[in-house]
């Protein structure tokens, strides 16, 4: 069984018929698409079933050869960094579909078909075990969400989609250089054999820098994080999503799967550089968020923030190992990175939903415009403060999970980056608590508030999982760490052994 | 050198030239006796001749190892083999898109089928030359040809000025091409390249390297690399489309090989000098031809910058100063005419009579007008930008890859920020097409059920060989070694 390379390509293929169905079947392509989206989902599942959590190797793998002359391979595989991601991706292009059944007036077939060929590159992403292959997906991807955000997207849609686009293909275009230079030196394009590659220190650094600009940008840190405010706004419903839900995760994903293991050398030099601009984007963005008027906005800083958790999370290993002198607990930071990943994904994936669901019915973003929304809406109001607590780190909900992980591995590092870091269980907690009670709590503010009617069963649906996957993790995140476990305890080997010749 | 019999042996590598004169002058006689009336034959005529003549290459011209034939002054081998192949591909399909354009605006003459013909024949002596003086045949013949095809719509004002500038500089650059080689010849004593090959060495003499500074200067000037790319937007923009598409394909192949011939081969001796002098020329082309195309509100003058940009990634693959490099630069120049054929198409159906659909506001919401012309081009502009999955990138990667291979840093770095700097404007076109509102006014595009399905194999292709890219890698490197 292909297990993974029907995960691919079943969505791919999915979005093509949809193509071909086009506009006029419409309603066809509404099920095929929503079929499909299942499908993926479901076949997705024998993934954790048959997952060994025994070994850090790659399971599921497949190897078939692409290009002989590069020695580069249709390699895929997946192990505890990439399983979560993957079922991630699979689940959250459920709701996306779901949320847009009748909302999306123009060319609605292009928009399914978009999105289930998303999907399957996404899932591409996380399977390659071949840098080449990993990097024909990654850039791929960009085809996809340039078209969902310049043909769906708000007003600004122009501007927001090719900023969105050249910050991304700058950042990447010095990966690939990377890559290629690690290829002429290793022989093969596997990722594993990049890993066991022996770097010097200045090769490293120059290497490093090159997947910062890539990751960096996906992620995205401070300073080249501007690019997500205008791409969140103006995207659609499910563009945002995405956006937040899986492709933020790939540069988290890429730092754990390329920088750490590849060049341990270089990211023990340049942690601190890494550690700085995470907390500057769990404080600085924190405090930009809260003065934010427009709510997609708001959660974009929001998710910045949040993702300054993970890059903290991923790099903090070093100076736990410096501060303690051993390897013990040195995995926690990256244990709290992944499950910060995956609850971020559900919990923004949640709240850019819950903002769907208000704009579809009153056509505006800005705060300013609601006011006690809980009285027209008391279901809604329900699963949106559930998810803004969540967002806050409440305990009980997937979001304090990861975030208390990170807090307490930059505790075992360094007092001064736990309290920077833990800072943002107040800050988080203003701007998320504040956001709900200018839109959900108090009076009715105004005529159109007042004309708002509860969800229907279509958003009670989708809303209703993600607050069952968020609350499950939440209380029960045992199985996601013990799938994790074997790869973070591998990684963390990897990343302090020095690869210097 | 002995004197060779002329028999069929010694003659058969050569099939493709000597069917291509016969097939022009037999179309040249069927045009005057067809007439006014029947201006459609001609074209069909051509188009059978076209895939008589690839069909004629296939069972006659292919050599199992490198020959030389006409006293060392011509070469058959499987680069020759394959570029001519693809030479007769490019031109029919070109020949194709350029039909109903040319039926409209009543310059659908059987001399125009000729030019083209003449034009392709040098193209095939150029391929095959061994010899200076047989390059230099080659490069007249074409160059000449094309010059009658630029100012082929004698009442247009502006394809004749542009074929005036285009002749001028033209003729520059033969001077140079010309005094180049005649300096190489008085110092070495020779013409042919093979023997060039084993007389210029490195160090070479000061009268040896001014010769090849003129040669390197007259490539320049023939791929369109700055600052030698004056002619190069004028002419893209000032000729009828049809002669666009056409200057900017096939001709591409000859000076490949114009490249590929001379320098690496027989003066393969100084490729030392020439890779540094081609290496600025890069540089300089990726920036002007990338930074300039930004500004432009012309089309068919941005995709003439795209194409000195495009040229400047083909200069680096020469610059890496290997077989690998060359491979890389051979595979970057088919792939960069694919994309050409299939981005002058769409401009070629996109325009209509007093409509030119040059300018970039015509693309305008080209989406609602016509889907499958803005899918069409939407491909071919993301395959330049280079993004995976489309075989642009492939090309690519090629170059940085070769130019890792031989430690050139910086030029990576260049190439990488310039391509994301490109990206830019095909973006734009991208926008155009599909983020604005059509206008109204636009007449619609031609409506031609074949063409559409060539354009449409084309821009297929552009993917198909990005998922699946060995086959075409392994092709171009087995033709270089």
């Amino acid at each position: 069984m292909h297990l993974l390379s029907i995960l691919i390509w079943l969505p791919i293929a999915a979005g093509v018929v949809i193509l071909l169905l086009g506009e006029p079947r419409i309603a066809t392509a509404r099920w095929v698409a929503l079929l499909a989206s299942l499908a993926t989902f479901l076949i997705s599942l024998p993934l954790i079933a048959r997952f060994n959590t025994g070994t850090a190797a790659m399971q599921f793998v497949e190897q078939l050869p692409w290009i002989a002359r590069f020695h580069a391979s249709y390699a895929l595989g997946v192990d505890g960094i990439s399983l979560p991601l993957v079922v991630l991706t699979a689940f959250v292009t459920i709701p996306v579909i779901i949320a847009a059944w009748t909302v999306i007036e123009a060319r609605p077939a292009q928009y399914f078909a978009a999105f289930l060929i998303m999907e399957g590159l996404m899932i591409g992403v996380f399977c390659a075990t071949d840098a080449l292959l990993f990097y024909f997906f990654w850039e791929a991807m960009l085809i996809p969400m340039f078209l969902i955000i310049g043909i769906w997207g708000g007003p600004r849609r122009v501007y927001a989609t090719i900023k969105f686009f050249l910050y991304t293909f700058l950042g990447s275009v010095f990966m690939l250089a990377a890559l290629i230079y690690m290829y002429v030196k290793a022989g093969d394009y596997s990722i594993a054999s990049f890993q066991a590659l022996p770097l010097t220190l200045v090769e490293q650094r120059w290497i490093f820098i090159a997947f910062l600009l890539a990751f960096a940008v996906k992620v995205p840190m401070w300073p080249v994080h501007t690019w997500l405010p205008d791409a969140h706004v103006e995207a659609p419903t499910g563009g945002s999503v995405i956006l937040a839900a899986i492709m933020l995760k790939m540069g988290g994903y890429g730092f754990l799967r390329f920088s750490l293991p590849i060049l341990p050398d270089a990211s023990r030099e340049l942690d601190l550089l890494l550690i700085a601009l995470s907390l500057i984007a769990v404080v600085y963005i924190g405090f930009v968020a809260l003065v934010q008027q427009d709510m997609k906005k708001l959660i974009a800083y929001s998710s910045i923030a949040h993702m300054g958790f993970v890059t903290l999370g991923a790099f903090i290993v070093y100076q736990i190992v410096r501060s303690t002198g051993g390897l013990q607990g040195a995995g926690m930071g990256m244990d709290g990175a992944m499950v910060q990943m995956i609850s971020h994904g559900l919990i923004s994936g949640a709240l850019f939903l819950c903002v769907g669901v208000l704009y579809d019915r009153m056509h505006s973003r800005q705060i300013a415009d609601y006011g006690g929304v809980i009285n027209t809406m008391p279901i809604f109001a329900a699963f949106m403060v559930l998810f803004a607590l969540a967002n806050t780190g409440l305990p009980g909900t997937s979001g304090f999970v990861g975030e208390f992980l990170v807090i307490l591995a930059s505790f075992k590092a360094n007092f001064w980056y736990s309290l920077l870091a833990a800072t943002t269980l107040i800050w988080g907690a203003c701007y998320t608590l504040w956001l709900i009670k200018r839109v959900v709590f108090g009076p009715v503010a105004n005529a159109r508030v007042a004309a708002l009617t509860d969800v229907n069963g279509r958003e009670f649906l989708v809303l209703g999982a993600l607050a069952v996957v968020v609350l499950l993790i939440g209380v029960w995140p045992a199985p996601l760490l013990k799938i994790m476990q074997p790869t973070i305890h591998h990684l963390v080997d990897q990343a302090v052994a020095s690869k210097i010749p | 050198m002995p004197d060779t019999p002329m028999t069929w042996q010694s003659l058969a590598p050569a099939i493709p030239e000597i069917y291509l004169v016969v097939a022009v002058c037999v179309i040249l006689m069927a045009d005057v006796f067809a007439g006014q009336t029947r201006r459609g034959l001609t074209g069909t005529l051509t188009l059978l001749a076209l895939a008589g003549g690839a069909a004629v290459t296939v069972l006659f011209a292919h050599v199992p190892q490198r020959t030389i034939l006409f006293d060392g002054s011509y070469v058959a081998d499987d680069l020759g083999f394959v570029l001519k192949l693809a030479g007769f591909l490019i031109v029919a399909v070109g020949l194709l898109y350029s039909r109903d354009y040319l039926e409209e605006r009543g310059i659908l003459r059987g001399e125009y089928y000729v030019l083209t013909l003449t034009a392709l024949l040098g193209i095939f002596v150029l391929v095959s030359a061994n010899s200076l003086l047989t390059v230099y045949l080659g490069v007249e013949l074409l160059a000449l040809s094309v010059y009658a095809m630029v100012a082929f719509d004698r009442d247009s004002g502006i394809s004749a000025e542009s074929a005036m500038k285009y002749f001028v500089l033209g003729a520059i650059a033969s001077g140079a091409l010309l005094y180049g080689m005649s300096m190489i010849y008085g110092l070495s004593g020779t013409l042919s390249l093979d023997e060039l090959a084993t007389h210029v060495h490195d160090p070479s003499s000061l009268g040896i390297l001014m010769g090849l500074v003129f040669i390197v200067v007259a490539v320049a000037f023939k791929l369109g690399a700055v600052p030698f790319h004056m002619w190069l937007p004028d002419v893209y923009q000032g000729a009828p489309t049809s002669v666009t598409l056409f200057i900017g394909t096939a001709p591409k192949i000859a000076y490949f090989a114009l490249a590929l011939r001379l320098l690496t081969h027989g003066l393969g001796g100084t490729v030392v000098e020439w890779s540094q002098m081609l290496a600025v020329l890069a540089v300089l082309t990726l920036v002007v031809g990338n930074v300039v195309a930004i500004v432009q509100s012309n089309l068919k003058r941005m995709l003439a910058y795209s194409t000195i940009a495009n040229v400047g990634f083909i200069l680096l693959g020469f610059v890496a100063g290997t077989p690998e490099g060359y491979s890389a630069a051979l595979y970057y120049t088919l792939v960069y005419i694919l994309v050409a054929l299939g981005s002058f198409g769409v401009i070629l159906l996109a325009s209509r009579k007093g409509f030119e659909a040059d300018l970039l506001d015509h693309y305008k919401g080209l989406y609602k007008r016509d889907p499958l012309l803005a899918l069409v081009m939407m491909l071919m502009m993301f395959s330049t930008a280079g993004v995976p999955p489309f075989v642009g990138f492939w090309a690519k990667l090629r170059i940085f890859q070769v130019l890792w291979e031989t430690h050139h840093f910086w030029l990576v770095v260049i190439s990488a920020a310039m391509s994301v700097v490109g990206a830019f404007y095909y973006l734009r076109i991208i926008k155009l097409m599909y983020f604005d509102a059509p206008p109204e006014h636009y007449p619609p595009p031609i409506h031609s059920a074949g063409v559409r399905m060539a354009l449409g194999i084309n821009a297929a292709a552009l993917l198909v060989l990005g998922v699946l890219p060995a086959p075409l890698l392994d092709l171009c490197a087995r033709l270089i070694r």
